[in-house]
């Protein structure tokens, strides 16, 4: 089969020249902090919400993804981030993570495996050259983005540990440091955060661990130095900042059925028959093109991963 | 119907120029490119959160003239609840037509499935008929009717800050996550309502004839002989002016 993600040939006319997008993004920068101090910027709190900086030495080698769908911008991915261990105002997480300590860190595998390892995250990258990975982010809250992700298969890590024939789940844990993150002193949420995948969904080569944006390391906000990329799943199952990925044997409990089980399941798969108990989820706002547009069975990755669940109920197990 | 040609006051300009305020500021910053990464979502917020804003301003006109004596706030009280009622409308508008491209039958699976959304949708529908009525043909046309009728307010504006506070991410009756803002409108329409019920007026009014006579004896003690009483301590005894209700 042909691989849809690999990388097509762009012309050069399409590619905007960098000197001009940045005097594009100078003029909007000017603009915004002309209007910043015109207007009092107090009157309404929150409209005002700067963003940050952009790293000039952006990289992607296209415009689009598989289906023609545009990227989104650096700035887009980059503030507007869900990230409740720092807040749930999604244009809030990019400030207030920015000095979020993502060095050194190590993210350690165990659990049912013949060889349990502790890899330091410059390691992994080291010894897994990320490679680019353009996928859809469709959020649960119905609304998505185009992300082209820098990371390596989670099958890389999970060949070297070797699970045992007992494993049958993985099970990700994610950061607990409430004094950095203001957002895990909130006691609705049971922190640390943790995801779940079966075993053949974490194998499966769409399923990366990403370190990078836009050949850019990954900003704390978008889940640094290492987070989860299930894209054919709703984004709270790609879980960000993995401190542990264990092997274990039953279903592991997530962050999110344990608050909500009737609206959050395990699998979570993008689906826009099963509609969440509250939304609909048969369409979804594209950030950027800000357009609503159908939402495609599986987030458009059907071919991929459909024949992980034959046979199974979809909607019964959402 | 003889009307006396009114003069423009400071409130009046800054009722207007405040009320347009928050459109033009979304105006503006679509037009220099300062828009959120989601600018839907954010003219939704904003053109709701000028809604809400707008409607506890006008539910304080009354207590504003019947508490503290000023009595031009009462004669506010429309303008502000229709640009409230404006607002409203837009923040409708843009769910309905930007963010759902008319998409009905999601929009109306959400409305009935997700709570914010249903007790927001409901105080649009009752608040619709205040808007209708609040010419002057009709409040003089409806008689009592118009006072009972325009009581919804009572109902709709603790509705909006619901919508309002259930749209967050935060759980207001836990006083968890993000509900500042929502509390802080919670407890003033709070406030204003209580300021209505018998007791309260009671009890306000006592306290405004005793703040009248302190103030009273300092200002005599300070300047001698003593002078009228204070400007803004409103006379009782006036009859109430047009467009006054008693039972407000």
């Amino acid at each position: 089969m042909d691989d849809p993600y690999k990388s097509v040939p762009i012309r050069s006319s399409e590619i905007t020249p960098k000197s001009l997008y940045l005097s594009r993004r100078d003029f909007m920068k000017t603009a915004g902090a002309v209007a910043a101090t015109t207007l009092l910027a107090a009157c309404a709190p929150g409209l005002a919400t700067g963003n940050l900086p952009t790293p000039t030495g952006l990289s992607v080698s296209q415009k689009t993804d598989e289906l023609g769908d545009p990227l989104n911008s650096y700035q887009d991915i980059t503030n507007y981030n869900n990230y409740y261990e720092f807040t749930t105002d999604k244009q809030g997480v990019a400030p207030l993570s920015a000095n979020f300590k993502t060095e050194p860190w190590s993210v350690q595998v165990y659990g049912l495996v013949a060889n349990p390892k502790t890899y330091a995250v410059e390691d992994l990258i080291q010894k897994f050259p990320p490679q680019e990975r353009i996928y859809r982010l469709r959020c649960v809250e119905a609304w998505s983005l185009v992300v082209p992700w820098d990371g390596f298969p989670l099958s890389n890590i999970l060949k070297e540990v070797q699970p045992t024939s007992a494993a049958k789940f993985v099970r990700f844990e994610a950061i607990l440091d409430p004094k950095d993150m203001p957002g895990q002193n909130d006691p609705t949420y049971p922190w640390p955060y943790q995801e779940g995948l079966r075993l053949d969904e974490a194998m499966n080569d769409l399923t990366i661990l990403a370190t990078g944006l836009y050949g850019e390391p990954l900003p704390p906000q978008d889940g640094a130095p290492i987070r989860l990329v299930v894209p054919w799943k709703y984004g709270f199952k790609s879980i960000k900042a993995i401190v542990k990925i264990e092997l274990v044997a039953t279903q592991p409990a997530t962050l999110w059925d344990t608050i909500a089980p009737d609206e959050y399941g395990f699998y979570s798969n993008v689906n826009p028959n099963r509609p969440h108990p509250r939304w609909s989820q048969a369409t979804e706002l594209r950030l950027g093109e800000n357009k609503r547009i159908p939402t495609l069975l599986f987030n458009g990755y059907g071919s991929e991963v459909a024949s992980m669940y034959t046979g199974m109920d979809l909607i019964a197990n959402y | 119907m003889l009307k006396k040609k009114s003069q423009i006051t400071p409130l009046q300009i800054l009722v207007h120029v405040g009320a347009w305020y928050p459109l033009l500021h979304l105006g503006f910053d679509y037009l220099t490119g300062r828009m959120s990464i989601n600018p839907i979502q954010e003219i939704e917020q904003h053109t709701g959160l000028a809604a809400v804003f707008l409607l506890v301003l006008s539910l304080a006109c009354t207590p504003l003239s019947t508490v503290l004596g000023w009595r031009e706030a009462i004669k506010r009280r429309k303008a502000l609840g229709l640009y409230g009622f404006a607002y409203t409308v837009l923040h409708m508008g843009v769910y309905v037509a930007l963010d759902f491209s008319f998409l009905w039958s999601q929009i109306w699976f959400n409305i009935v499935n997700e709570r914010y959304l249903l007790v927001g949708t409901l105080a649009v529908v009752l608040l619709i008929p205040l808007a209708v009525t609040s010419f002057q043909y009709f409040q003089k046309s409806m008689g009592k009717n118009w006072k009972r009728l325009h009581n919804l307010v009572y109902l709709i504006v603790p509705m909006a800050v619901l919508h309002y506070a259930w749209s967050k991410k935060g759980d207001l009756f836990h006083l968890r996550g993000d509900i500042l803002y929502p509390l802080i409108y919670a407890l003033v329409v709070i406030l204003l309502l209580a300021l209505r019920l018998p007791f309260m007026r009671r009890l306000t009014s006592s306290w405004r004839r005793q703040l009248t006579t302190k103030l009273q004896k300092i200002l005599a003690r300070v300047h001698q002989p003593p002078k009228a009483k204070p400007s803004f301590v409103n006379d009782p005894s006036t009859p109430p002016q047009e467009g006054e209700t008693t039972g407000g």
